[in-house]
């Protein structure tokens, strides 16, 4: 099969992409070596940086995609765990208190925090379902952001609106990723090396979710997600199930929090908004609810786009002589045009789960004859 | 040997009294028929006894200990399992995987297990995986394991919905209504799947409108009517008393105005 072929195999088919070995996962360990000092040389620096960002996010789709996509719980509050994982982080390792606790010791707190977090959502939420779900979710998730933005009175916690900065880089022994490394001649800067920790971080993650999906814990959620009454009567605690998927999944956005806080050095509540919730939300529908390979993909996807699109800006000075129409504006127009394409043409996202004609997405709705397009020829 | 016991099961929706009062005694092995006309409260007893509603008053035991029926998953431990009169398969999982939800009860490793992918979690995999494909052989659908149970036809999602229950391992299983809506054909499958479980030592309780079925399959009926037990006793004296015809046709032709 040539290349073309096998693009459209996986396109059509949403199958897994054909031909999986261990000389193909080295040589996606090399490209992930290489693909920081290709992006560097290609695009600049700040592409590495973006990277960067778009693998915290990939990191928070897998955690939203345990609970929207295989429990079915639609969460539109997510990044609130996200914020819990960033400030634990950013408070206890800068001069905010002038705490500065290893990150060995804060990644566990934050996650630990978020996890309890996730429980004092799931708790109230327990007998809701979709849209009732979706609101309160939505509601804790300003709750969060509205806390850390008025914090600061009348004892200063989180510094209000001006955030907490200064916040330490990450120190692994004694490598500090807040400083450029030499090795073999080579110069590793600091965006480089959270890169490479970034991609192991995504990687465990990604791991953590398949084997949830494939157990017994998995099935379960399934069950809720499918049928909640016949859940219970086959003999499934579905209110600690649903707390554990609340759990689970707000570890994931602690955790990421805390890196996401180190890698910037810097964080505000602006960086938690509802948009946010939003926006890992559709990387999940996007990329391809309840495969985790796929949300990891939406998540790259769509924080590269906007970037991307940012060339709109000097393509129009080049053409016309004359920027017509605001870059900013024709990105979010462009952003939107997609979000639309996407969701008439290909409802189950853009890599959906191998066998996906059969999981419909019930949280968001996305019709199954619709989805079923393409799949007849499924083993 | 008594299995169940019911005793003064009630329930009320407002002002109205679904289950009244509702006693009977199922006796292991048997096939216990529960009757009567629609609302009479045949669901809601199941429901009540599954844990899915809280009954006001009364209390079951089940092989001479009381059943806790505060939540379902308590009932499906003590082993009771049930299905539903309108079909309630996990629709987009497939038809193996409908069945291994089943397993849940019986399986214990949770998630911390799974990430490890410790050995107990692999060796209860594939028991569970087992366990279900031997029920799936054991309905007839084995050959259709890997399709999404939506894609069955209607016999088969009932046949399906049973491996689902049995997968619990129940001592009773409650069947609502399992010949609804089906051919004859697929009522005399359905007849001789549920003679083998019988036979296998599971005890049944089903609701059902085919009186044919009922009569000719059930051991014991007990026939409801307005959340009250009309009668209870062996088929063919069922079938003949005036009660029962009473509440099936509404009333005596000497009571018409």
């Amino acid at each position: 099969m040539n290349l073309p072929q096998r693009i459209a195999q996986w396109w059509v088919h949403g199958q897994t992409w054909p031909g999986a070995s261990w000389t193909r996962r080295l040589l996606v360990v090399v490209a992930l070596a290489l693909l920081p000092f290709l992006l560097e040389a290609v695009a600049g620096r700040a592409w590495v940086r973006i990277a960067d960002i778009a693998l915290i996010y990939a990191m928070l789709a897998v955690g939203l995609n345990l609970v929207v996509g295989f429990a079915g719980l639609l969460d539109l509050g997510y990044v609130a765990f996200f914020a819990v994982g960033a400030y634990a982080y950013g408070l206890l390792a800068s001069p905010q208190f002038g705490i500065h606790a290893s990150f060995l010791l804060l990644l566990p707190l934050g996650a630990i925090a978020a996890a309890c977090f996730g429980v004092l959502l799931g708790a109230p939420t327990l007998k809701l379902r979709g849209d009732y779900l979706a609101i309160v979710t939505l509601g804790f998730g300003e709750i969060i952001r509205i806390f850390l933005n008025n914090l600061n009175q009348p004892v200063n916690i989180t510094n209000g609106p001006q955030g907490v900065t200064l916040i330490d880089p990450l120190l692994l022994g004694s490598f500090s990723f807040g400083k450029p490394h030499s090795m073999l001649g080579v110069t590793v800067a600091p965006v480089h090396a959270y890169f490479y920790l970034l991609v192991c971080m995504v990687a465990l993650s990604m791991l953590v979710a398949r084997r949830l999906q494939n157990s017994r814990i998995g099935r379960a959620w399934a069950a809720i997600r499918e049928d909640e009454t016949a859940a219970r009567a086959m003999g499934i605690d579905t209110r600690n199930l649903k707390l554990l998927a609340f759990a689970l999944g707000a570890t994931f956005g602690g955790v990421a929090g805390g890196l996401f806080a180190a890698v910037q050095g810097f964080v505000s509540p602006e960086s938690f908004t509802l948009q946010e919730s939003v926006m890992i939300l559709c990387m999940v529908v996007l990329g391809g609810m309840g495969h985790v390979a796929g949300v990891v993909l939406g998540a790259i996807v769509l924080t590269a786009l906007p970037e991307a699109l940012r060339v709109v800006g000097p393509l129009q000075k080049a053409a016309f002589g004359h920027v017509w129409i605001d870059p900013a504006d024709l990105r979010m127009m462009l952003f939107g045009l997609a979000l639309i394409v996407m969701m008439r043409w290909r409802p189950a996202g853009m890599w959906p789960a191998p066998g996906w004609a059969r999981r419909t997405p019930s949280a968001v709705g996305s019709k199954p004859q619709v989805a079923a397009r393409g799949r007849d020829d499924a083993p | 040997m008594t299995l169940l016991e019911a005793r003064g099961i009630a329930k009320r929706f407002g002002g109205v009294n679904a289950l009244d009062g509702v006693s009977l005694a199922i006796g292991k092995g048997q096939i216990y028929g529960l009757i009567g006309p629609n609302g009479a409260g045949k669901t809601t007893f199941f429901n009540c006894l599954t844990g899915l509603y809280r009954h006001d008053a009364g209390r079951f035991w089940l092989d001479g200990v009381e059943l806790d029926t505060r939540s379902p998953d308590r009932v499906v431990k003590s082993g009771i399992a049930r299905t539903f009169q309108n079909i309630r398969l996990f629709a987009g999982l497939s038809v193996l995987e409908n069945v291994m939800v089943g397993r849940h009860a019986r399986s214990g490793v949770g998630a911390l297990g799974a990430v490890l992918d410790t050995r107990a979690f692999r060796a209860e995999e594939t028991a569970v995986r087992a366990r279900a494909l031997e029920l799936l052989g054991y309905v007839g659908l084995q050959a259709r394991r890997d399709e999404p149970a939506r894609n069955l036809p209607y016999g088969d999602q009932r046949r399906l919905e049973i491996a689902r229950a049995l997968a619990t391992d129940p001592r009773l299983l409650a069947l609502d209504e399992p010949a609804a809506g089906m051919n004859a054909t697929e009522t005399a499958v359905l007849r001789t799947l549920l003679e083998r479980i019988r036979a296998d030592g599971v005890t049944l309780l089903l609701i059902e409108h085919d009186v044919k079925l009922v009569m000719g399959l059930c051991d014991r009926v007990a026939v409801l009517d307005f959340g009250q037990l009309v009668i209870e006793g062996e088929p063919d004296t069922v079938r003949r008393d005036p009660a029962v015809i009473a509440a099936y046709l509404g009333a005596t032709v000497g009571d018409a105005p």
